[in-house]
């Protein structure tokens, strides 16, 4: 029973759907159940496997101008009556006090799946260990290395969406998502220089199978990783100044998730967040008309990237999701924003409404936000710099909470001069505003450097929620950008 | 809102139940661990004083370790909390580790505590009704722009072994943790929390914050960056101690690996302020005195002794990986009750203290510039003032900082304030923490801001 999902058990969705009440507004019964193994080797040594099975369900219901939401993990039929009832008083309370009263327009019916090439199972557990401890091998290779790991979490999640509203509509939403998130990381050290190299931070995951480690080069990148925090000891510190800055696509992860993604988020221009993640430097006057980058910038909202980590059929308020423009050709013309904030705000939104798991209600998040492909190569990029820097892979991260004055740093970086890379430079960083950064964007490589990766912890939300979210980016050049190293 | 029997006052009850079924269908030399962490929670998300969203999480999670020798391996499931269901979850678990359990060898770091020291702490409280609590909140409200949210109900965690070990923490408490906006970014920040709903403090809390927010409508200044002094309320050094937290400032796994972002302490002696005392206050918090593995934390734990490095949080997992004892910590070596002792600057005359500088109530989003330097950046948020002669001149936009640890409290501690404020964490990551800190304000000569 705890490998078997209980979305698909015709009797569990019998009583969802026979315990919503046919006499309020709306109402729905959102089932999940998430399945995931936690494998890591650190220093040679296992770590205690870990098996995790969460299964519960979020009742909602929308009635007489109020909303109530009730989160159980008792499926049985008095548990699943409980939620109904205490659901149905929070919607009592709550009437005439709402900010909003809007229910989900409609009921869909559909389905998704993750694709998946080659079944997890397909690889015995004898094996996924073996293959870390040879990774644990690959990146223990040196006394100056004083931490080491490899990693593999797979993660399986079946959701049920079951909604009803007094005019007898019905909807059935079904997804099986598929996730693989691989990790390496060796950690060198002499004196009080350590120095810390990583498999694209936790950039390099997605939905799919075991052919998920084949899309990052999982199998091959331990050796460089090792060798690379080794060659950073001896490394100069990132030089300071106003310069040219070359971003490969494990940085520009974190550059669209924090000043494209968390600004264009309407819940938090609407307000929503301000006493925790923040509000926002965009507001509704300036979507369809405000310069948000240079004309190279364009950023789509796409969850039909197949394998990408926020692809789905369906967001959680059963809003089929489909590919659209956010920015385009550098102008804002659509905010992350599900039904129920684009009614509120009266700005064109997306299929975005989420929640964690089934013991949060949805809210606006981020899925695949990606920065769509140029026509230069990453070569020409590094070509046409004079002065500056090519930083790789996340390792620090900060802006403020309208989501404007930001702040990075990076695992590795190269010093580029006259069109050349002359060496290698350590403790990479830069900061500037991003109301201004994207419109110094020259140049976005083409599509032989685009890479489709994921953030799999975006913190958010009162109650708190963690979710992952997909983007994908070529490396891309930006003009005039405060850079500096380490310590000073 | 309405109780059902799988509420938290019977959880201990039936997590004890659980435990001893377990116990009972083990085999051979298995030792089995446990532990179920759990809440039911009434939740209100406002904005603008009205309900964004309302409603009642019940959930709860047991962890087992199943042991044989060296070799174990570990999962956890969401109970029910009906019986049978419940119990054939556990053993389909149960098989799914064994199963496990013969493709791993020995596993040299293994500790468990096998001194059988069962404990019991049990906070009731007076907690207001969803409804009542909202009333009171949204008259607090009228006419303000209140944007927060309201958690309140039981929050439990309980371990439990094979071999008759019993632990178990309970609380109910409520919290709510709010601001009032002016306009954009510029708003007073405030926490009401506890165990009993008090009309009167509560009334206290919705005056201070409506005076901070009368100092707020000022026409706010945009400083250039450069050095100024500061002071920095207890909110804002909770994210600095919660950053260094996060990163392994106080675990030893951290210094051993030396990731440690003092690892300047450890490698090159270098000390922060004498003025700074530093500990784990496990008996002064409102967390678990016990871990995962069973073992019982101590009361104290001192980390930084007049500014110098003296003890680490040491896991079980490391007590083995480096040949020391264990202190009790988590697996994550991060503190949860962590507290800096008091100074001698006038709590009630910081402003004087200050004199003309800033005076920042806030710190937010806090990262590394550069970690093994100890090297931090981070924004003001909220309400963050300019200060001449000891008066509020202007509200300040806000700033980025980028500056150590070992400047803030090390040689540019003037002084730190001579009360600390009892700092509850209102992280509901997963779950409602239990986490807190207690700290004073930081008066610094100097702080660095770049943008």
């Amino acid at each position: 029973m705890l490998i078997d999902s209980p979305v698909g058990s015709s009797e569990l969705e019998g009583r969802l759907r026979a315990a919503l009440p046919a006499d309020v507004d709306h109402a729905s019964a959102r089932l999940v159940d998430e399945r995931a193994e936690h494998l890591r080797v650190r220093r040679h040594e296992l770590d205690p496997i870990f098996n995790q099975f969460d299964t519960g369900v979020m009742i909602t219901i929308w009635h007489g101008g109020g909303i109530g939401y009730a989160a159980t993990s008792d499926l049985s039929e008095s548990g699943v009556a409980r939620a109904v009832d205490t659901a149905r008083e929070w919607a009592r309370i709550t009437a005439g006090a709402m900010v909003t009263t809007a229910a989900p327009s409609g009921h869909a019916v559909g389905s998704y799946e993750s694709p998946v090439e080659v079944s997890w199972d397909s690889m015995p557990l004898a094996d996924r260990l073996d293959l870390l401890h040879q990774q644990s091998r690959l990146l223990g290779i040196d006394d100056r290395i004083v931490d080491w790991s490899a990693s593999l979490v797979r993660r399986e999640v079946d959701q049920l969406l079951l909604t009803t509203s007094r005019d007898g509509g019905e909807g059935r939403v079904e997804q099986r998502f598929r996730f693989l998130y691989p990790g390496l990381r060796a950690t060198a050290n002499e004196g009080t220089n350590t120095q810390t190299r990583t498999f694209g931070a936790t950039a390099f995951c997605g939905q799919g199978g075991a052919e998920v480690l084949g899309r990052f080069g999982f199998g091959d990148a331990a050796t460089r990783i090792a060798e690379q925090s080794l060659e950073l000891l001896s490394a100069p510190n990132c030089p300071s100044g106003v310069m040219e800055l070359l971003l490969a696509p494990d940085q520009m992860v974190l550059q669209i998730h924090e000043s494209i993604g968390h600004p264009l988020e309407l819940d938090r221009i609407l307000g929503d967040e301000r006493n925790y993640a923040g509000t926002s430097f965009v507001t509704t006057d300036m979507f369809g008309s405000f310069p948000y980058g240079s004309d190279l910038l364009n950023v789509t909202f796409d969850p039909t990237v197949p394998g990408q980590l926020a692809s789905y059929g369906f967001d959680d308020d059963g809003t089929p999701a489909r590919r659209q423009h956010l920015i385009e050709n550098g102008v804002l013309v659509r905010g992350l924003g599900g039904e129920v904030s684009q009614e509120r705000s009266g700005v064109p939104g997306v299929a975005n409404s989420r929640a964690t798991s089934w013991n949060r209600p949805p809210i606006d998040r981020m899925a695949n936000l990606n920065v769509e492909p140029g026509d230069s190569t990453v070569d020409e990029l590094v070509n046409s710099i004079e002065d500056g820097v090519y930083m790789h892979t996340n390792t620090s991260w900060s802006i403020d909470d309208s989501r404007n004055k930001f702040q990075f740093g990076c695992e590795y970086g190269q010093r580029v001069v006259d069109g050349e890379i002359v060496g290698t430079v350590r403790n990479p960083g830069y900061r500037g505003v991003s109301s201004t950064f994207w419109r110094n964007l020259t140049g976005v490589a083409d599509r032989d450097s685009f890479t489709v990766m994921g953030t799999p912890n975006c913190g958010k939300g009162e109650l708190n929620q963690q979710v992952g979210t997909g983007h994908a980016s070529p490396a891309c050049l930006f003009a005039d950008v405060e850079v500096f190293g380490g310590e000073q | 809102m309405s109780a059902s029997p799988s509420t938290a006052g019977d959880a201990q009850g039936y997590f004890d139940e659980l435990v001893t079924a377990a116990t009972e269908s083990l085999t051979g030399a298995e030792v089995l661990l446990a532990n179920v962490a759990g809440e039911r929670t009434d939740f209100i998300r406002l904005n603008n004083g009205d309900v964004r969203q309302a409603g009642t999480i019940d959930q709860r999670v047991l962890s087992i370790d199943l042991i044989e020798g060296q070799r174990h391996v570990a999962g956890s499931i969401s109970l029910s909390g009906e019986r049978r269901s419940d119990d054939a979850r556990v053993m389909a678990l149960l098989a799914r580790l064994r199963e496990q359990r013969a493709h791993v060898l020995d596993d040299p770091f293994l500790l468990y505590n096998t001194d059988t020291v069962s404990t019991e702490r049990v906070e009731t409280g007076a907690i207001p009704a969803p409804d009542a609590a909202l009333a009171d909140i949204r008259t607090a409200a009228a006419g303000r722009d209140l944007v927060g949210i309201y958690a309140s109900g039981d929050t439990y965690s309980g371990f439990g072994n094979s071999l008759g070990q019993r632990n178990w923490f309970q609380s109910a408490t409520f919290n709510l943790d709010w601001c009032f906006y002016l306009r954009s970014d510029k708003a007073a920040k405030n926490l009401y929390a506890g165990f009993e709903w008090n009309e009167d403090a509560f009334a206290a809390k919705i005056d201070w914050s409506a005076r901070q927010l009368a100092a707020l409508e000022r026409d706010p200044v945009d400083l250039p960056p450069g050095e100024y002094r500061t002071f920095l309320a207890p909110r804002a050094v909770e994210e600095i101690t919660q950053l260094l937290s996060w990163y392994g400032a106080f675990g030893r796994r951290a210094h051993e690996t030396r990731q440690t972002p003092l690892l300047k302490m450890l490698v090159d002696d270098v000390t922060l302020s004498p003025l700074v005392n530093i500990s784990e206050d496990t008996g002064g918090g409102v967390a678990p005195n016990f871990q995962s593995s069973g073992f019982v934390r101590p009361d104290r734990v001192p980390l930084v002794t007049n500014g110098v490095y003296t003890d680490t949080l040491v896991s079980p997992r490391s007590a083995q990986e480096f040949g020391i004892a264990t202190n009790g910590a988590g697996d994550d070596e991060e503190p949860e009750s962590l507290a800096i002792s008091p100074g001698d600057v006038p709590t009630d005359a910081v402003n004087e203290a200050l004199g003309t500088g800033l005076y920042v109530g806030n710190l937010w989003y806090l990262n590394f510039s550069d970690q093994a330097a100890c090297r931090t950046t981070g924004m003001t948020r909220f309400a963050t003032f300019w200060m001449d002669d000891g008066e509020i001149v202007a509200p300040v936009n806000v700033l980025r900082f980028d500056d150590t640890a070992f400047h803030l409290l090390g040689d540019r501690l003037e002084g730190l304030t001579d009360s600390a404020d009892v700092l509850l964490d209102t992280s509901t990551y997963g779950q409602r923490s239990t986490a807190s800190q207690r700290l004073p304000g930081a008066l610094v000569s100097a702080m660095r801001f770049v943008l």
